[in-house]
């Protein structure tokens, strides 16, 4: 009861965050100087009638009235008008989530495992020659900025070496890799199955360098974390009850002190996956991916007002929505640990 | 009984009761406060030490570097744009030699060499191709054998880029001309080359200084005339002794060099010795130890200066967020009841608010009229100081209702005197922690955001580090230098500050040694 009473709590919470930010970016995008396709000889019936219906000719808070008004009764969050002229910003922006979440997916995937692994491998062997060259390694590329290893790796796996593409592959190009006409690319995105070309090898191939860009920064993070949480469990008293009563080491650690040390890192990887979705704007710059923070990155270069008020509410969403899951996992995972308790 | 004055009791009326000094028991150590306890145990952490000297070092440099150098932050020379880090010192050791590897092919080997012998041909009458490759303005400096890739020859040389640039074409007037001469006779050094006949049908580029000798018309070939046409040169079979490139050079009726042409009344066009031109302009030899960037900037002072600007905005930064968060949450912990829970749903909004969308709404909005630097610090500090603030509160929390406060309290303390002198002391240790640990998340996220392009921080007045990388990663694969030495700053700078303020942590919190965060 208390805890359904704590979810609505942050539920309702985040909603009044989220229509408070709405009103600033709101305010103040409105307040920048607008233009609209060319000037007004070039506008079509069609969109002289969109700029109408979205109040675009009247006054700032007249329009935010409009504009709340349309997006709780149809869910219309406007049109883009530079980007993909004259296109739904729903439908601009979900477009483009695939290819951002499966090149997060993927850096989790490769990431998550040997995070931990490498974490539970220095704490084992804490204060010898191996962990101390984890530790520093780990330190090393905690510090480092990602744009940093993405410059390291395009520059050696892909100038140097050769190895790799150095940008994320378009659709024609991952349709040109698997032996289909442009033709066939375009049929299947029409018939909605393009992620068959964003799961496809060549895809996976030109996402090699990005992917561990993303990657090592993710994995250095995870070890150090599962380092200090495993070693601080596995001097707890438990832990010599375990091996009193007979547990060999191993089986202490992976019965008791594991367990325990998954506490706190659990909700760390569920909130890695609750922001997969927002992917990494400056990952996506480097090596030219097609995804969502390519898309916000242009819509304020190009001050394509609908689709930057979407897209930044996309991200507060999903950004407000982890810290929600993360604090709620730890009562899951834990039930001593109860949130909102006083 | 008789009425005793209590406030005039004569003095003799006191006797001594015991007659001894008293004291306290001396210490035979001197007395640790908190801070020196704290450098004490800091002094042991390895790691952390050498982190903090390189953080002075960079520091330093950062203060230094443009003093020493002959450069300064507007220094731009668009003709060494792109050159790689070259050094008188450092080049006897082999690096910062100002060389690149090249992949040359016959015609590009022959303008190459053809610089250094047009150099060593000082009054028009030739040199040979030994004399050429022997000059000092011989951009090939080393050469490897020559091989065949498709039935075409290549040789691997390693070429001096500042003296690639070879020849130029300059139109200046008579005063100018006459400057250039004068300083040609002061220092001994020829600045002004024979004029090319830029209109020879030998000649293959009219705007390049550098094709002086014949070619075959609409190629780089080098060929020697011979009656009733042109023949090639086998570069691979000549005598470089003897060899002697054909000239176009610019002459007179009686067939006299000519060295410059007139344009007009007033103008003449000449054609330099780049190198020594830039010596005649600027006084010294160009040297640019970390190499020069896209426009010509030198890449050292550019760092330098942008190290200072990312330093600056992460301290400053740093100092708003522990001023603001040591109030506001001091004003939380101390009070708490119905205060803490209205500001505590402020902070909440405001961490909810995404970074990025911030920044760039004050970049688009504030920027033209308070500067990219102002707003940038805005955006920060709008979000920044929840942190500390959150910290400052737990302490509060912690220590408000201790014996001690209570104490000064009874005594009459005022609550500014109660917060600030008795419970906040507590948390500075974990405060400045967290404001050292703060320097390098701006420095990341001022990186990002320049190399975004949310953020311009750019111009001749000076840069940041984000935006050099930016700058560099259109051309990094071909000139790393650019990328390599601000990408090295900011890791440094990343990873000294992390473990220093991870060795502060600990010196001020022995019990939180080797927990993360």
């Amino acid at each position: 009861m208390q805890m359904t009473k704590y979810v609505i709590k942050r539920i309702l919470l985040m909603f009044l965050t989220l229509f408070i930010i709405f009103t600033i970016c709101f305010v103040l995008i409105k307040s920048l100087p607008m233009t609209v396709s060319g000037g007004t000889q070039d506008q079509t019936q069609e969109e002289i009638a969109r700029l109408e219906r979205l109040g675009y000719n009247k006054p700032v808070m007249e329009q935010y009235g409009i504009y709340l008004k349309n997006i709780f009764t149809e869910w219309d969050w406007g049109t883009s008008w530079k980007i993909e002229k004259n296109a739904d910003v729903t439908q601009v922006l979900f477009s483009r989530i695939a290819p951002t979440l499966i090149l997060n997916v993927y850096s989790l995937i490769i990431a998550i495992p040997l995070g931990i692994g490498l974490g539970i491998f220095a704490a084992l062997k804490k204060n010898r020659w191996q962990d101390h060259v984890i530790s520093t390694v780990v330190i090393l590329f905690v510090s480092v900025p990602s744009y940093v290893y993405a410059f390291l790796v395009q520059y050696l796996l892909y100038f140097k070496a050769g190895a790799f593409p150095s940008v994320i592959y378009s659709l024609a190009d991952a349709g040109k890799a698997l032996g289909l006409t442009d033709a066939a690319v375009q049929a299947m995105i029409a018939n909605g199955e393009s992620w068959r070309l964003w799961l496809s090898g060549p895809m996976l191939y030109s996402m090699v360098l990005p992917v561990m860009s993303l990657a090592f920064g993710t994995i250095a993070g995870l070890a150090r974390f599962t380092r200090a949480e495993l070693t601080e469990v596995l001097t707890s008293d438990f832990m010599l009850l375990a091996r009193a009563k007979g547990l060999t080491k191993a089986q202490a650690t992976t019965r008791h002190a594991l367990r325990n040390a998954m506490v706190p890192i659990l909700p760390m990887i569920i909130g890695e996956f609750a922001s997969v979705l927002s992917g990494s704007l400056i990952i996506e710059r480097i090596f030219s991916g097609p995804g969502v923070g390519a898309l916000y990155l242009n819509s304020i270069n190009q001050l394509d007002y609908d689709v930057f008020m979407f897209v930044s509410m996309f991200y507060t969403l999903i950004s407000l929505s982890a810290s929600i899951l993360i604090d709620l996992s730890y009562g899951f995972i834990d039930p001593r640990i109860r949130m909102g308790a006083k | 009984m008789k009425d005793i004055d209590i406030n005039n009791i004569p003095k003799e009326k006191f006797v001594l009761l015991e007659n001894r000094d008293l004291h306290d028991v001396k210490f035979d150590t001197k007395p640790i406060g908190y801070f020196h306890d704290a450098w004490i145990r800091f002094r042991k952490n390895k790691a952390s030490v050498t982190a903090a000297v390189i953080i002075l070092c960079i520091v330093l440099f950062a203060i230094f570097a443009p003093l020493i150098s002959p450069y300064d932050v507007s220094y731009s020379e668009t003709g060494y744009s792109n050159k790689v880090p070259k050094d008188k010192f450092l080049s006897n050791f082999g690096i910062a030699t100002g060389q690149t590897e090249r992949k040359l092919n016959n015609n590009g080997y022959a303008k190459e060499i053809g610089i250094g012998i047009a150099a060593a041909d000082t009054d028009g009458t030739g040199a040979t191709w030994a004399e050429g490759l022997n000059n000092e303005f011989c951009p090939v400096k080393s050469e490897g054998d020559v091989y065949i890739t498709e039935e075409k020859e290549y040789r691997n040389a390693k070429v001096d880029v500042y003296l690639e640039e070879g020849f130029r074409y300059f139109t200046v007037t008579d005063e100018q001309l006459a400057d250039i001469q004068a300083w040609e006779q002061e220092t001994g050094k020829q600045v002004i080359y024979p004029m090319v006949d830029t209109r020879s049908e030998y000649c293959f580029d009219a705007n390049d200084a550098n094709c002086w000798y014949k070619t075959r018309p609409g190629s780089l070939a080098p060929v020697r005339t011979v009656i009733g046409g042109t023949a090639s040169i086998n570069l691979s079979e000549i005598d470089t002794d003897t060899m002697v490139l054909e000239d176009n050079y610019l002459r007179d009726e009686k067939g006299n060099v000519l060295f410059k042409r007139g344009i007009g009344q007033t103008m003449w066009k000449i054609r330099v010795l780049y190198y020594n031109y830039y010596q005649y302009k600027h006084g010294f030899e160009p040297y640019h130890v970390f190499g020069t960037d896209g426009s010509g900037y030198d890449i050292c002072v550019r760092l330098a200066d942008g190290i200072r600007l990312s330093l600056l905005i992460a301290v400053a930064v740093s100092l708003i967020n522990f001023t603001i968060g040591t109030i506001y949450g001091a004003i939380e912990g101390y009070f708490g009841g119905w205060v803490d829970i209205v500001l505590e749903r402020v902070s909440d909004i405001l961490s909810g608010v995404p970074f990025i969308v911030v920044a760039t709404l004050f970049q688009l909005y504030y920027s033209a009229k308070a500067g990219p630097v102002v707003s940038l610090l805005f955006a920060f500090v709008l979000t920044g100081w929840l942190g500390t603030a959150y910290r400052v509160r737990t302490q509060f929390y912690r220590f408000k209702n201790s014996e001690y406060v209570f104490a000064a309290r009874t005594l009459g303390a005022s609550n500014k005197r109660l917060m600030f002198k008795h419970i906040f002391p507590n948390s500075l240790g974990t405060i400045i922690t967290s404001s050292v640990l703060v320097i390098p998340g701006v420095i990341f996220s001022e990186a990002m955001l320049s190399y975004l392009g949310i953020v311009m921080l750019q111009g001749d007045s000076g840069t940041s580090l984000g935006t050099m990388l930016a700058n560099a990663q259109g051309v990094f694969t071909q000139y790393p230098h650019e990328m390599l030495f601000p990408a090295l700053v900011i890791s440094l700078l990343m990873i000294s500050f992390n473990l220093f303020g991870n060795g502060l942590r600990d010196a001020f919190n022995p019990s939180l040694r080797g927990v993360e965060d």
